[in-house]
This record gives C-alpha cells, sequence and structure tokens, in this order.
C-alpha cells in the first residue's frame, strides 16, 4: 500500500510518514498542491490522506484533479478545523468516514488505511 | 385587591430600566394616562359643555313662562276687581241721577234700592244718604247706623265741598272708594261713595249716597283665581296694609311684611325675597281709581319643583353617561396599551433571540478556529512524541527504558486530553448551527454536564441524572436543547450554596407524547411575586453580580421554537424546579425536518 500525505505542516506529515513507514506503510509526503501533482506524475498511489485546509488550492479541489489523473486513488480528509463546512462538504465528497480530525491516533490512521486499501 | 393584582395589566408595573436598543419604545404609563385624558376630554367635554347650555336655557325659558304666568294672572285680576268695583261707582252715581234727595231720605224707597241693587249687581251690605255735614239722614241695611256722624271718617273728608264742585253750575258727581277699615260696625269692610252737588237757585245741594261692600265679595273673586306654585293672591293698599286676608303675609289691617311696589301704570312682575328669605315672583298692579293694589305672591322653590325634578333625573342619566364613558374609555386604553406593550415586549425578546443566535453563532465560528489552530500543534506533539514511543518500541535497544515509556505514554495522554476538548469544542460549534436531527437526551446531558463537571467538584455539588429506559430518541434541534440545559444548569448552580444537588430526571409524559423533563436544585428559590416575571427580558435578580436577565428569558423562547413549553415551580428555601415538556414528534415548519436531518 503506498499512500501520498499533503499537509502544509510539514512537521506533521514528514513525522507521519516515518510512523507509518515503521509499520509498513509506504508513505510520500508533499506540503503543497503542486508537489502532490507532481508526485502522482512519478509514482502511483493507492490512497491519498489530504489537509482540507491547504494554501492557494483546498483539499477538496485538490483531491478532484488528483482524482482525474488517478481514478484509483481514495482518498481520507484530515483536518484540524473540523467546521460544519467542512465536515459537510467533505461527507459530500467521499462520505463522513473518510473524515478524521487532527490529532489522530495512528492505530486509528493505519485502521482505517487498512480498511480502505482493503475495499 | 386579590382580583386586580390577577388582572391588573403588565405594563404598569413596567419600568423601562435599559437604554439602547434595547429601550422600549413607549412610556406606557405616560401613553396610557395621555390616552386615557384625551380621549375622555374629547368625549367629556362637548357633553357636558351642551348639557351646561341646554340646563341654562331650559332654567331661563321655564323662569321666563313663570314670569309670564304671573303677569297673565295679574293683568286678569286686575281687570276682574277694577269693572267690579267701577261697575258698583256707575250704580250709585246712577242712583243719585235718578233720585231726587228728598226721595233718597225717604226709608222705604231707600230700602227699595238696597234690595234692588242687591237683586241687580250681587252682594251689597248696606246704603246710607249722609248730608253735608256729615250725618247720616237715611240707612238701609243690617246695622243701626242712621244719624251716626261720618265727617271724622277718611273717606268722608277726601269727599269735601269746598273744590271742583262749587265752581260749576250743573250737577257734579265725585266718587271715591275707601281702604278697607272697621267703622262703626267693627266689620272690615270698605265703603264706596258719591257726592252728589246740585245747584239750587244760588245755594248748591251736598249730599253723599255711600254704600258699603264685605270684604268676602272681594275674596270671593280672588280666592277663585288659578294661581300655581302655592301662591297668595291679595290687595293691600297704598301704605302697605293688607286689605283682603294673606295666606302668608298677614291678616287684615296688618302691614304687609314687604315693601310696597313703586307705583306702576301696567302690570309688573318681579322676582324679589319675601321676609322669610325665600325667593318669591311678585306680580302686582295699581287698581286706578282705587286705594288698592293687586298683589300676586308665588314661592319660586314651588314653581321651579317639577323643573328641578325634572333636571335631577337628567343629572342622573348625564352621571351615568359620564360613569359608562370614564369605564369605557379607561377599558380600551388600558386595552390597547397592553396590546402595544405586549407586541413591544415580543418585539424585544425576538430582538434578543436574534442577538443571542448571533451570538452563539460567533461563538461557534471562534471555538471552531481556536480548535484549529491548537488542533494542528496538537497533532504535531502528538505525531512527534508517537514517533518518539514508535522508535522506543521498535528498536531494541530503547526498549528496557520503561521510564521513558510511561513519560512519552504521559504526553500522548495529555495530547489525547487537549484533543478531547477542542473536540468538544467543535462537536459545539457543529451542533450550533445544525438544525433537527434524532437527538439522545442521556447523550445530550451529559455532554453538557460534562463542562460543569469540574465547577460542581470544587462546590462539592452532587449532581443526579436519572433519565428512564423508556425515553426513546426523538427529532429536535440539538443545539437548543443543548443550550436550553446548558442555561437551566448554570442557573442552578447559581442559585445553589457549595454541596447542593442538582437532579435532572426525564420520562414520557401523558399518552406518551411528550418528554417530560425536570431540572430541580435545592436551592435559594425565588419568591412567589417574581415567578410571573422569571422568564421577562432583562428580569433579574443576580443585578450587580454579572446577570444580564436574559438567561430564562433566551430558554424560555428556545424551548417555544422547538414546540416545548416550560414551567416553573419554586419555594422559597427549598428550591426551584424547571419542567421542560418537548414533543416526541416535532410539529416544525413543513419541510424543515426533512431538510437536514445529518447523524
Amino acid at each position: 500500500m503506498r499512500v501520498l500525505l499533503v499537509d502544509d505542516e510539514e512537521e506533521l506529515v514528514s513525522t507521519l510518514a516515518e510512523r507509518l513507514a515503521m509499520r509498513g506503510i509506504e508513505a510520500s509526503w508533499v506540503t503543497d498542491y503542486r508537489g502532490a501533482l507532481a508526485q502522482v506524475e512519478q509514482e502511483k498511489f493507492d490512497i491519498a490522506l489530504l489537509d482540507v485546509r491547504l494554501p492557494e488550492m483546498n483539499g477538496l479541489e485538490l483531491k478532484r484533479l488528483l482524482a482525474e489523473r488517478c481514478p484509483a486513488m481514495k482518498f481520507i480528509f484530515l483536518t484540524g478545523h473540523g467546521s460544519e463546512e467542512d465536515f459537510r462538504a467533505c461527507s459530500a465528497e467521499s462520505g463522513k468516514e473518510y473524515y478524521l480530525i487532527k490529532p489522530v491516533q495512528i492505530e486509528v490512521l493505519v485502521a482505517k488505511l487498512n480498511e480502505i486499501f482493503q475495499q | 385587591m386579590d382580583f386586580f393584582k390577577r388582572y391588573k395589566p403588565g405594563f404598569l408595573d413596567y419600568r423601562n430600566q435599559v437604554s439602547g436598543m434595547y429601550k422600549s419604545l413607549f412610556n406606557f404609563k405616560l401613553l396610557w394616562k395621555q390616552s386615557i385624558a384625551i380621549t375622555l376630554a374629547v368625549a367629556l367635554l362637548p357633553l357636558l359643555i351642551l348639557t351646561f347650555i341646554d340646563f341654562k336655557i331650559s332654567t331661563q325659558a321655564m323662569e321666563s313662562e313663570i314670569l309670564l304666568r304671573t303677569a297673565r294672572v295679574v293683568s286678569n285680576a286686575r281687570r276682574t276687581l277694577t269693572s267690579y268695583l267701577e261697575e258698583r261707582k256707575f250704580a250709585l252715581n246712577f242712583l243719585t241721577l235718578d233720585n231726587t234727595y228728598d226721595q233718597l231720605l225717604d226709608e222705604q224707597r231707600l230700602k227699595q234700592l238696597l234690595d234692588n241693587l242687591k237683586s241687580g249687581l250681587g252682594e251689597w251690605s248696606d246704603l246710607g244718604v249722609i248730608d253735608h255735614i256729615g250725618i247720616q239722614r237715611n240707612y238701609a241695611g243690617p246695622y243701626a247706623l242712621r244719624d251716626m256722624n261720618y265727617s271724622d271718617q277718611d273717606w268722608y273728608k277726601k269727599l269735601s265741598y269746598s273744590d271742583a264742585a262749587s265752581f260749576h253750575d250743573a250737577i257734579t258727581m265725585r266718587s271715591n272708594i275707601s281702604d278697607v277699615f272697621l267703622g262703626f260696625r267693627n266689620m272690615p269692610h270698605l265703603v264706596i261713595s258719591v257726592l252728589h252737588s246740585n245747584p239750587i237757585g244760588l245755594d248748591w245741594l251736598h249730599y253723599v249716597l255711600r254704600a258699603s261692600l264685605d270684604i268676602d265679595h272681594l275674596n270671593n273673586i280672588l280666592s277663585h283665581l288659578e294661581v300655581s306654585g302655592d301662591g297668595d293672591v291679595f290687595l293691600i293698599n297704598h301704605q302697605g296694609i293688607i286689605q283682603t286676608p294673606s295666606r302668608h303675609y298677614g291678616g287684615i289691617l296688618k302691614p304687609l311684611p314687604l315693601a310696597v311696589p313703586p307705583p306702576s301704570d301696567h302690570t309688573e312682575v318681579v322676582e324679589s325675597q319675601d321676609h322669610l328669605g325665600s325667593q318669591v315672583i311678585i306680580g302686582y298692579a295699581y287698581i286706578t281709581g282705587t286705594p288698592f293694589i293687586l298683589m300676586v305672591i308665588k314661592q319660586k322653590q314651588n314653581l321651579m319643583k317639577t323643573w328641578y325634578e325634572t333636571g335631577s333625573t337628567l343629572l342622573l342619566f348625564l352621571a351615568c353617561s359620564i360613569l359608562t364613558i370614564v369605564v369605557v374609555v379607561i377599558g380600551i386604553s388600558t386595552y390597547l396599551v397592553n396590546s402595544i406593550y405586549q407586541s413591544d415586549q415580543k418585539r424585544l425578546a425576538t430582538l434578543h433571540q436574534v442577538e443571542y443566535a448571533n451570538k452563539m453563532a460567533s461563538i461557534g465560528r471562534l471555538s471552531a478556529g481556536v480548535a484549529h489552530e491548537i488542533n494542528n500543534p496538537l497533532a504535531i506533539i502528538n505525531e512527534k512524541a508517537g514517533l518518539i514511543k514508535d522508535l522506543f518500541t521498535f528498536r531494541q535497544e530503547y526498549k528496557g527504558d520503561i521510564r521513558l515509556i510511561g513519560l512519552i505514554d504521559s504526553i500522548i495522554a495529555a495530547v489525547e486530553r487537549c484533543a478531547t476538548i477542542t473536540r468538544q469544542l467543535l462537536n459545539f460549534a457543529r451542533n450550533i448551527q445544525v438544525s433537527l436531527q434524532k437527538v439522545n437526551l442521556k447523550q445530550i446531558i451529559d455532554d453538557v454536564l460534562e463542562f460543569q463537571t469540574k465547577e460542581a467538584g470544587y462546590r462539592s455539588i452532587t449532581i443526579a441524572v436519572d433519565i428512564a429506559d423508556d425515553v426513546p430518541e426523538f427529532v429536535s434541534d440539538r443545539g437548543k436543547l443543548q443550550q436550553v440545559f446548558i442555561n437551566l444548569v448554570n442557573n442552578a448552580f447559581a442559585a445553589m450554596e457549595d454541596g447542593g444537588t442538582l437532579k435532572i430526571t426525564g420520562r414520557l409524559g401523558s399518552h406518551d407524547k411528550t418528554i417530560v423533563i425536570t431540572v430541580s436544585d435545592n436551592g435559594c428559590g425565588i419568591p412567589q411575586e417574581n415567578i410571573k416575571k422569571i422568564f421577562e427580558p432583562f428580569f433579574t435578580t443576580k443585578s450587580g453580580k454579572g446577570g444580564t436577565g436574559l438567561g430564562l428569558s433566551i430558554t424560555y423562547g428556545l424551548v417555544k421554537e422547538i414546540g416545548g413549553e416550560i414551567d416553573i415551580n419554586s419555594t422559597i428555601g427549598r428550591g426551584t424546579t424547571f419542567i421542560i415538556r418537548l414533543p416526541l414528534v416535532y410539529h416544525g415548519i413543513k419541510g424543515e425536518a426533512d431538510a437536514s436531518i445529518t447523524g
């Protein structure tokens, strides 16, 4: 399973990627949409973990761009905001089970990734 | 008093304590007073003025009618009396012309003449012939008056020979009507006399034919007059001596206790006061050729009596009308001002709720923002600490250091605690905006109490929640319910001393159509007089202690909005219970229920 992590908090994504790696999940990380688009050109990912609030382009729009390029890719939204607008928008985009609020326990995240990957 | 208290309109107790946008638009008491005053003035003034004018005009008409009637009576009586006395005077004149002096001195003849007079003209007392020195030479009548000397009598003196007749060489006659007097017979009577002067050669024959009339005859004439108002009709002479009996002003030959009216050729009517101080209408007429003045005196009080009776009936009617108008005006003004007051109160309450909703929305956005800002660094701490733990766990060299693992676990546990708080904040913010959804009563109460457990702990307040198992999930506005409970719990905390007990119960109500929730505290309680006002905006007993007086007003509004009802039971010193009844089936605006049921 290959996972793409997109979050503007570099400290967060880099650490998360390392921790996932320790659990046998290959994760690449980028901090903006350009990085994300470039990354999917080079590699194939099964799941993308997107922050909802990203600079320049938000997670929902990025999801649509990525989905065009990689139709098989699945998405999980991760947000620190948890507002009603976010929740509704993300639920409408991918279903409410793909919406996680920071901080998230690594075990919960791994379980969620595995669950989606199995599908 | 209880009745008045119960139905006393709210605006009478209203004090406009606030300023700014929540200030009431009107001063209701002033508005009420002005409305009553203006309406009463407009309604009553014309009525009173018209009534007053009408009363004045009617009284004047009545008075002039009385004066006119009196004048008519006096005038008629005068005519009757004048012709009565004139007739008799002419009759005597006729006798002196029709009979010679010698014939008149014949006793039989004189008796015959008296009888003829009686049968022709009615009442005559007697008839006598007096010679030029005043001795009565012949007499016919019931008294023995023959040869009586009349030369000292007033009426005789008035007929002295020295004037008029002496200068004419023709028969002249002068007649006179005397005052009423007693005379030789000692009975009140009046005398009509004719001085007959007849030239005989160079000498003159003077004699007087006199007849006396009983005043009963005059009385008869006067007593047949119809005089209203306890009226009194009588004669007086020019000196003010009463000539015929009066009912109120003294007997015959007594002086009249009133002033003699001034001479006049016509019938006169004046208003005056009599000797007893009563208002009287005096009609009088000088009877020409006689010493008499005809007096008609009526008591004004009696004459006006009927009018006063009618007047008092009208006055009673006026009083009833005024009373009715006053009652109706006060009633309508009170009703209208109270309606304005109530709609103004509704306007203010709506304004509060809008402001409250905006405030809550702002708090929601703020907490979401804060939660987001904190969540990101929390996530970093979480991941870094997690990584350290991972490193310890996955690499063999650190595995043995139990203490380090413990430290990392503490950090992760603290992060989790912070995350719980931010999640609650986010949950709270989200629920402010969500409208209808399936809610679990116990869950909502637990969520609300979660914020309060710390304070309850510090203040040793026991919280007992007892929700019956058969209370199902139901559709309602979770955010509003949450606010209702937050407000009630805050309220209970404020009312209780440390160590109090807060009890929340929930059970199904009648016919299983409602949920009845009670929130009770054992705090200070609310005085009976405040209970009615407790849900009014700005009513607070905590002024100066940070109370705005809005909490319960907003709670009331929120409960109403979700279709419920809220009641209060309170006993001073024993505590307060709020009872909320919520419908199991939400009867909201159609379509609203389907709009956004989100898990």
